[in-house]
């Protein structure tokens, strides 16, 4: 295995480009490491790119935040202005392993590994976020629930690294939540889970509403039926109904020792009317 | 396959050493500089027992490549005491028998000395919740967590 540390990122594309057999892009290596030394992966090289410029910076545009891919979720958590905006978003991404874990995971390299069950990823798709993918052919965005094409498999081709990942502005009486169905009480993987994301109008009713689902299909998805549910109420008990069979209804789940199939599919609508409960309450909303 | 020089500081020293590019910072900090408190548990980041502090940030040892500690700082256990003078949080764990085989004490004692930078009033939920990654199989953890909060108080003055 070669080991490579590129200074700028134009290096760090030309070697995964020409790279011979398998390469890996490394930023917190929490599952690369793994991945390393369960044998599921041996990879020919090594790019690991945290000491690329902006790779580590969390950046304030245009009323968002752009956070750098090798940005951990330690960082993350201890950035007050993006707590502040997607608070649904930064706490799906601590919860994500140990605080041994949190000082080098990332968010791009949670949405990489693909993992239907990865934490941050509906959070994420709820929020709308975008990734910033620079390859040999140029940069591209891309929305980040495209990212993941199946469980270990992204659509990236060679030579291409997420940089970052957009988390847009949002207005006034916005807020965001995510939750995940565990066993136990931390450090475990999601047998289901729920991001939501929604904004209030003047009146006080929800006027926009995005809702994700994880771990119960190949990757996550947008439930887009269970947002537009939202659109226009408090969040009555009728309307927490109508969410909540939208999302059983865009459950795809296996049964595996985490969870059966049925379970999954009816803890992750449990999960997303309790995450567009905090959701609505941390837009300042009132039922 | 050609070996990476590194040069990086560990427990305010400076070392160099050559490693293989598939070796992690636990693998040298045990085989090659001698540092044997951190503890391979279960090289998957699971147990905690390789913590080690990585540019003031807790991390598990056996997750980083050697070749990835180039120009950072490395703080190990063998750091915590000054000569023989144990620090406080030794001095509490080893007061309240916080431990039996040991194996994953000096990683408690590392990430209880991140924590307590961070956080010098932690409540006892925050202790639990902090060392939730540092697992140990024999004392049922509840020594562990009054010996850390007792070295809080003793570290505050109070």
């Amino acid at each position: 295995m070669r080991f490579e540390s590129p200074a700028t990122l134009e290096d760090a594309i030309h070697l995964l480009a020409n790279a011979k057999g398998t390469a890996r892009v490394l930023a917190g290596g929490t599952d690369v490491l793994v991945q390393m030394r369960l044998g599921l992966v041996t990879p020919d090289l090594v790019v690991d790119i945290k000491g690329i410029p902006g790779m580590r910076d969390i950046t304030p545009v245009d009323g968002g935040y752009r956070i750098g891919a090798a940005v951990t979720g330690a960082e993350m958590g201890e950035h007050a202005g993006l707590k502040a905006l997607w608070p649904g978003v930064v706490e799906a991404m601590e919860l994500v392993g140990s605080t041994q874990v949190q000082g080098r995971a990332t968010m791009a390299g949670n949405l990489c590994n693909a993992s239907p069950a990865a934490d941050s990823v509906p959070a994420m798709i709820a929020a709308d976020a975008v990734a910033t993918i620079e390859g040999p052919l140029g940069l591209r965005l891309l929305p980040v629930a495209e990212v993941p094409a199946g469980p270990g498999k992204t659509t990236l081709t060679k030579g291409e690294i997420i940089t970052s990942i957009f988390l847009p502005a949002r207005p006034k009486h916005s807020g965001d939540a995510y939750l995940r169905f565990i066993p136990r009480t931390e450090m475990d993987i999601a047998v289901s889970s729920a991001g939501v994301s929604l904004s209030l109008g003047p009146d006080g009713m929800v006027e926009f509403a995005r809702v994700a689902i994880g771990a119960v299909a190949p990757t996550a998805r947008l439930v887009e039926e269970a947002g537009a549910a939202l659109v226009g109420t408090q969040l009555d008990a009728a309307t927490l109904d109508r969410m909540m069979a939208a999302v059983r209804a865009a459950c795809d789940p296996i049964d595996d020792k985490r969870g059966t199939a049925e379970f999954r599919t009816k803890t992750a609508a449990v999960m997303a009317k309790r995450a567009a409960k905090t959701a609505f309450a941390r837009a300042g909303g009132k039922s | 396959m050609s070996k990476i020089h590194v040069t990086t500081t560990v427990n305010g020293d400076t070392v160099e050493y050559l490693c293989e590019p598939t070796e992690t910072l636990l693998d040298v900090l045990r085989d090659r500089l001698n540092l044997t408190g951190a503890k391979e548990g279960c090289s998957t980041g699971d147990c905690g027992a390789c913590s080690v502090e990585l540019d003031g940030r807790l991390v598990s040892s056996c997750l980083v490549l050697a070749a990835e500690a180039g120009g950072k700082t490395v703080a190990t256990v063998e750091g915590m005491a000054k000569g023989e003078n144990l620090h406080i949080l030794q001095e509490k764990i080893l007061e309240h028998a916080a431990l039996q085989c040991g194996v994953c004490t000096p990683g408690i004692l590392v990430a209880a000395k991140a924590l307590l930078a961070k956080n010098p009033d932690p409540t006892e939920e925050e202790v639990r919740f902090w060392l939730a990654g540092n697992l140990c199989r024999c004392t049922g953890y509840d020594k562990i967590i009054r010996a850390v909060l007792d070295a809080a108080a003793e570290m505050r003055g109070a």
